[in-house]
């Protein structure tokens, strides 16, 4: 079993300060796992919150007021502190190294320093309470948000300093897979989830900056009255929706791409079966990376930018799809002939792609000129993107959980718990979210704190589904305890995985391996 | 009165009032049916392996297929044809949806926290958007403080209205009747409150409509209180003594009014006058301070002794 001679990287040191100075990537990852699981909690009570108050057409239990800032606290909560950093920073610090049979990544101590980025950025964002709040949305759009409440500029400077954490995830990454790779590991050998957080360290490296920038000028415009975005000053309020969206779409890939690198894990070890097409899977990851950043006009169709810029942005948003079906059916080629273990990281992968697939064909609508012109600012487009980032990075983070769980820890989770988890997940949310497709067609503006009555039964079937998620992951953060506190001793190599984190003791040592792993085979050779 | 959000049968859209809409709408329904095939083919045949290749024994052995170059290329080919026929469909809709009849009837459309204003060239002002049946209309329109965006979901029509800028859009309704206006960009405390009604009207009714002066015959206090809906005035103040964005009007002729700063005053016609042009020199106690933009040039000094007018009559 995990007798390992050595110790692990979890006795290794002891004491609250060897983890908080720790340069070791698994407690760097296991740090932030449970930083994003605080958030995620976080940011799950406050859109709880929000079904409750849109359960009825009027005023429910909150003011208008105080939805506005619940409505910004979950969207910037969830998008800069949970769906951004869950995989690549969580999952990808922990394993990404050890796949590819490295000892740490290139740059343990900027990986710390990553990791306090994201909690001074948080600290920095939360202050913004104490200055009467933020009700912009998460996506700070001027001259509103150089109007409205002081908080702003702390919630803007916090996403400032969280971006750095990201960048600097990035280029960790980048370097470790150019400069780190064990001997025989090609590129053609890497695993497909490293592959995918390949390609999200490229985006995180290149437009989080401009994130950057943006906000600066921002702060900028706000504290010192410098006309950049209010055209009160002579600034241009769409030139801020380029800026941002210029980054902001890119960062949709940075958080699906990586959800996509662990769906493929999940599938091929949990069907036992070699991936199918992994030359198409890890390049059409590449191909989604590269043409991400030229289609951000698509948030904007509606916003006053230029006919013949929508319609280019449109052309250009369908070509991502192409990448992102091949990467469907070859999931689904992967099936063929395999032996599925219906265990819950694999019931998390099939609810992935389910919902994934709704997800996928609602955009390609969303990205078609005059569907969009309707569908803006909509709960169609709500709809949309929590299938996506929900029923898609979401349900990878959980999957990923539960299959790396056993590696990470040392233990298995309850799989009767992990499946029940499951369950009302996947179910509460559909529930929740397929009624605000409906809404949207109706059209039914999004960010509304009320609303006409003939929305209300469908928004009442919304809200119970909220809660049913929420009693799905109340399940799940369960699961997680018992398992740490009471799971049955996991083996090294618990699901019968070919991938090179799975040949080393169960927890990992300090340094990964006992002696340097030679690699001579592919990472899917299931034969 | 609610045609514009009823569904229109099975697609669940609201009524089309126009052809463009229509047009969408068909276009919509191509979509959602190839949509849903696509999800039925994907989800019902990762349901259909999970089901016949599920493991039997610890011991299964698997097929070893790495690739297969046609099924590869179908996969990317065929969906990248269906996604530029759908694009190019869009393409066509779109241009017709932004050319812009040279005869249309021009509404001029000024959005504000949190009210929408609508100006004809008659000089007629309304709170709800009349508009004629079957003949074009364009909405010129602009924003006077943030962002807002101007949506008729029964027409399909949405656009961003900005600050500083003019932006436009145009339908012909074919059908008459109320239909909703949203405002779909947040825009603040009372965005969901920012509702307004279309009223098409049969082109006779229409010109009636137009060329009736509804102030003639009313007193200098009717004037002021009917002024207060046309410049928004109401959606954050009531005359009822309810407390909404800012204080109400019920009773404050000639009260003493407390401020933020500790100071107070009577409020006669000179602080009305006062909180109109400039809303931040007195702040009311419990008040927010800079919730309300200046009416400065926006508003006419004959305006302005109506509304006191009115406020002298509401006891």
């Amino acid at each position: 079993m995990s007798a390992h001679a050595g110790g692990n990287y979890i006795n290794h040191e002891k004491g609250l300060w060897s983890w908080l100075t720790t340069i070791d990537h698994k407690r760097i990852g296991v740090m932030y796992f449970i930083t994003v699981m605080i958030f995620f909690l976080m940011g799950g009570i406050a859109a709880m919150l929000l079904r409750g108050e849109l359960y009825t057409a009027d005023q429910t239990i909150m003011s208008a007021d105080m939805y506005n800032q619940v409505m910004t606290l979950h969207g910037s909560i969830m998008v800069f502190m949970v769906i951004i950093p869950g995989i690549p920073a969580f999952l990808g610090n922990f394993f990404l190294p050890i796949m590819i049979g490295a000892k740490d990544v290139a740059f343990p101590k900027v990986n710390l320093t990553s990791w306090y980025c994201l909690i001074v950025g948080a600290i920095v964002a939360f202050s913004a309470l104490f200055f009467g709040g933020v009700d912009t949305g998460w996506t700070f759009y001027t001259p509103y948000s150089i109007k409205t409440f002081e908080g702003t500029i702390w919630m803007v400077a916090g996403a400032f300093i969280i971006g750095f954490s990201s960048i600097l995830t990035g280029l960790n990454f980048v370097v470790t897979v150019h400069k780190l790779r064990a001997p025989g590991m090609t590129m053609g050998r890497m695993p497909l989830f490293v592959w995918s957080l390949y390609s999200t360290a490229i985006l995180q490296v290149l437009a989080t900056p401009v994130l950057g920038i943006t906000l600066l000028l921002l702060i900028a415009e706000r504290t010192m009255g410098i006309g950049i975005f209010d055209p009160a000053l002579g600034g241009d309020p769409v030139l801020f929706q380029h800026f941002f969206w210029f980054y902001s779409h890119p960062a949709v890939y940075i958080m699906i791409l990586p959800a996509m690198g662990v769906v493929s894990e999940l599938i091929t070890t949990h069907s036992k079966k070699t991936i199918f097409g992994y030359t198409a899977i890890a390049y059409s990851s590449l191909a989604i990376s590269a043409i991400s950043f030229f289609v951000w006009g698509h948030h904007m169709f509606v916003s006053g930018q230029s006919e013949i810029a929508g319609i280019i942005f449109s052309v250009i948003t369908m070509l991502v799809g192409v990448p992102t079906a091949i990467k469907m059916f070859n999931w689904l080629t992967t099936m063929y002939k395999g032996s599925i273990r219906f265990d819950a990281p694999m019931l998390y992968a099939i609810g992935f792609m389910f919902l994934f697939a709704i997800g996928g064909v609602t955009g390609i609508m969303l990205a078609v000129l005059p569907v969009d012109v309707h569908f803006h600012d909509t709960y169609f487009v709500v709809a949309h993107f929590h299938y996506v980032m929900v029923g898609g990075t979401l349900m990878a983070i959980m999957g990923g959980i539960y299959h790396w769980f056993p590696k990470m820890f040392g233990r298995l989770v309850n799989d009767t718990y992990a499946r029940w988890s499951w369950l009302f997940i996947f179910i509460g949310f559909n529930v929740t979210f397929f009624p605000q497709f409906i809404l949207g067609a109706m059209g039914m503006p999004r960010r509304y704190f009320d609303y006409i009555p003939e929305y209300e039964s469908l928004n009442q079937i919304s809200s119970w589904g909220a809660w049913t998620i929420g009693v799905g992951f109340l399940i799940g953060l369960f699961t997680v305890i018992h398992g740490l506190l009471k799971g049955e001793k996991a083996s090294d190599n618990p699901w019968g995985s070919t991938t090179l984190e799975w040949t080393t003791a169960t927890p990992p040592p300090h340094e990964n391996f006992d002696k340097q792993p030679v690699i001579t085979a592919g990472p899917y050779e299931y034969r | 009165m609610w045609s514009s959000v009823a569904w229109a049968g099975r697609s669940f859209m609201p009524v089309a009032g126009s052809e463009v809409a229509e047009k969408l709408d068909s276009l919509y329904s191509f979509l959602l049916i190839s949509s849903a095939i696509s999800c039925v083919l994907l989800i019902g045949g990762m349901i259909y392996f999970a089901v016949k290749y599920r493991r039997k024994s610890a011991n299964d052995k698997t097929a070893y297929i790495t690739h297969n170059h046609f099924l590869e290329f179908l996969w990317s080919f065929i969906p990248f044809v269906l996604f530029m026929v759908v694009f190019a469909w869009g393409w066509w809709i779109y241009d017709e949806s932004r050319d812009f009849p040279e005869d249309a009837f021009e509404v001029h459309v000024v959005g504000k926290q949190w009210a929408w204003e609508y100006l004809y060239k008659s000089g007629r002002q309304s709170v709800d958007l009349v508009v004629p049946q079957n003949r074009p209309v364009k909405l010129i329109m602009t924003s006077q403080d943030v962002l807002h965006s101007f949506f008729i979901p029964s027409m399909r029509v949405k656009q961003d209205v900005l600050p500083g800028r003019y932006t436009a859009i145009w339908f012909e309704s074919k059908l008459a009747g109320e239909f909703n206006v949203f405002c779909t960009e947040y825009c603040g405390t009372k965005h969901s409150n920012m509702i307004s009604m279309m009223k098409v009207l049969p082109e006779a009714e229409f010109e009636e409509w137009l060329a009736n002066d509804p102030t003639k015959g009313m007193s200098l206090a009717e004037q002021g209180q009917n002024l207060l809906k046309l410049k928004g005035c109401v959606a954050c103040h009531s005359s009822d003594g309810s407390r909404v964005i800012g204080p109400t009007f019920k009773g404050l002729w000639n009260a003493k009014r407390e401020f933020a700063d500790g100071s107070n005053a009577l409020a006669d016609a000179n602080y009305i006058r006062e909180s109109i042009l400039n809303p931040n020199a007195k702040i009311v106690k419990t008040y927010p301070a800079g919730a309300m933009p200046t009416f400065q040039g926006q508003i006419k000094e004959a305006e302005i002794t109506a509304i006191i007018e009115y406020f002298k009559s509401l006891k």
